[in-house]
């Protein structure tokens, strides 16, 4: 009886969590339907009209625009800078292996406002003009990790005789790579690619530091909703935001599920 | 000439590999943060608003007085309790996913905690804000139960809210590892020994979940530091955090020195918090 009884309440437990984690969510998606100018709930009047407002807005155009230029050119290097980071930390067997593997993690276990700060201190010591260039540094200095994290997640758990094998059957160091390692690690390379994209299209804090006069699209919600102004499109523009990144990320859950929980965690 | 004969030796190889990241963020990363700290010893002339090289230290002076400090102590302070908040929510739905649910069941429950973790930040924010404010559902909810409302929008209470909420996946995942990890004959070993279930949840569980809850405290701590958005968004009058401080240092008021002397203070605090966690085995769980 006690048994049963602490059972049900662990799953009720459960169940009040997964309220909790969804519910706000929920709550968005139903606002941006609401015809009302001012939000209050419940809904009583249902329009789509605010998508189409959102969707005419020339600001949150280049907003948008700006957003994925940023996310596709940090989702890139962050793949090429991270799978090797993945590799050379996994293959190392010198001293100083712990220190490189904290360094690419530092990004995310520091305040993102650190890497915004020294950033900015940075181009305004040099001289250089905020730009779509600086955006793109700030979010492959913290995209990189996302990667790193995936793919040496998979190489720690690839066994090396499998690489060894290879090589022993007269292997080229190009052909173990094409044939064997690639087709080994390719999920988990895409798996973060799609998670950087997701991070840094949704990224506001290093992004405040580094992008200036710009607006990314997280720039442009963060305003409006400072300002207190367009609140029924920042619904809709908020919808979209979370409909844009689901995707990528659902498809990185499924590709590597349990290491998708160890890239930004 | 085949591939095979240019096999360089292993460390070459190695070093290749490490070069092109390690130079990315020894040049861009490692390289602002020293000239951060730098920066923090410089100084803003008051007339020409340029920055000044020469060494003081007056701005580290500054953030140890004045406003700073209680800026500083509210936001540590709230760090504690979100981080302590996460931990309750967040125990014992690790637990049953890790212990109580079957693979298929806590497949579905990871799944169903890792899309809020990823999902946007920003959207996040604004639904508390919706929930929150005083036409809110929170609000109505305790009228139709015949409660007073709470209006918690915009105050502290919202911002405590708001950051348990956003950071929640953060701390379940972690602890969710290390539960998983404990294998279960220690757990019946710990039965048939006469334990009392809440005896081996406080002295065989709990301990090997530990490092899962620093690992998880590390995020929920270092995310509340450098905030600015939520204290900003969903707080009130006195909702000034560390992050806010910066932020209005460097970008209304335009005083990079000051800004990165305030800056140095979630550094400090999270280089010690990660020294500690180290110790406690806190990285392996990750």
């Amino acid at each position: 009886m006690r048994q049963r009884l602490l059972r049900s309440g662990q799953w009720l437990w459960v169940s009040a969590v997964l309220v909790f984690l969804f519910g706000p969510i929920a709550t968005i998606v139903l606002f941006s339907f609401d015809r009302s100018n001012i939000e209050s709930w419940p809904i009583r009047h249902w329009t789509t009209s605010w998508y189409s407002v959102a969707w005419h807005d020339a600001t949150v155009r280049q907003a948008f625009v700006l957003s994925l230029k940023a996310a596709v050119a940090a989702t890139l290097l962050a793949l090429v800078l991270g799978s090797l980071a993945a590799f050379g930390v996994h293959r190392a067997r010198f001293f100083g292996r712990d220190t490189i593997s904290l360094l690419f993690v530092l990004p995310i276990a520091l305040p993102g406002i650190i890497t915004g700060v020294a950033l900015n201190s940075t181009f305004q010591w040099a001289g250089i003009n905020l730009s779509l260039w600086t955006i793109i540094i700030g979010h492959t200095t913290f995209c990189i990790v996302v990667v790193y994290n995936n793919v040496i997640a998979r190489l720690r758990r690839t066994s090396s005789t499998l690489f060894e094998a290879s090589a022993d059957l007269g292997a080229s160091t190009g052909q173990t790579l094409r044939f064997v390692t690639f087709p080994l690690i390719a999920t988990a390379l895409v798996s973060g690619a799609l998670l950087a994209f997701a991070l840094s299209f949704d990224e506001v804090i290093v992004t405040t530091f580094t992008a200036g006069a710009q607006n990314t699209l997280p720039i442009w919600i963060f305003g409006a909703i400072r300002l207190g102004q367009q609140l029924p499109e920042v619904n809709v523009v908020v919808t979209m935001v979370v409909v844009i990144m689901l995707i990528p990320i659902a498809v990185a859950v499924r590709l590597t599920g349990r290491d998708t929980m160890s890239s930004r965690v | 000439m085949s591939l095979r004969s240019f096999a360089l030796p292993r460390r070459f190889a190695t070093a290749a590999l490490l070069t092109p990241p390690l130079a990315w963020f020894l040049i861009l990363y490692v390289s602002s943060l020293a000239l951060m700290l730098i920066t923090s010893l410089w100084s803003v002339n008051g007339f020409t608003g340029l920055i000044q090289h020469q060494l003081t230290t007056s701005n580290i002076q500054q953030v140890t007085s004045g406003a700073y400090p209680s800026i500083i102590w509210r936001t540590v302070l709230l760090a504690v309790l979100v981080t302590i908040t996460d931990v309750v929510i967040a125990f014992p739905f690790a637990y049953v996913m890790a212990r109580v649910a079957t693979p298929r069941v806590a497949k579905i429950l990871l799944a169903a905690v890792l899309l809020p973790l990823w999902a946007s930040y920003l959207a996040k924010v604004f639904a508390w804000i919706s929930i929150l404010e005083r036409g809110g559902a929170l609000n109505w909810t305790f009228q139709h139960l015949g409660l007073p409302a709470p209006n918690l929008g915009f105050t502290n209470g919202a911002m405590w809210l708001t950051f348990t909420y956003i950071w929640l996946p953060y701390m379940i995942v972690p602890v969710y590892g290390a539960l998983e990890k404990i294998p279960a004959s220690l757990l019946d070993a710990s039965g048939d020994l006469g334990a009392s279930s809440w005896w081996t949840l406080r002295h065989v569980v709990l301990p090997l979940a530990l490092p899962g809850l620093v690992a998880g405290s590390i995020f929920t701590f270092s995310l509340t530091l450098g905030d600015f958005v939520t204290p900003l968004l969903v707080g009130g009058a006195n909702s000034t955090l560390l992050g806010n401080a910066i932020y209005d240092t460097l970008l209304t008021g335009g005083n990079l020195p000051l800004a990165a002397a305030l800056a140095l203070v979630p550094i400090v605090i999270m280089v010690g918090y990660l020294g500690f966690a180290k110790r406690l085995g806190a990285f392996e769980a990750l």
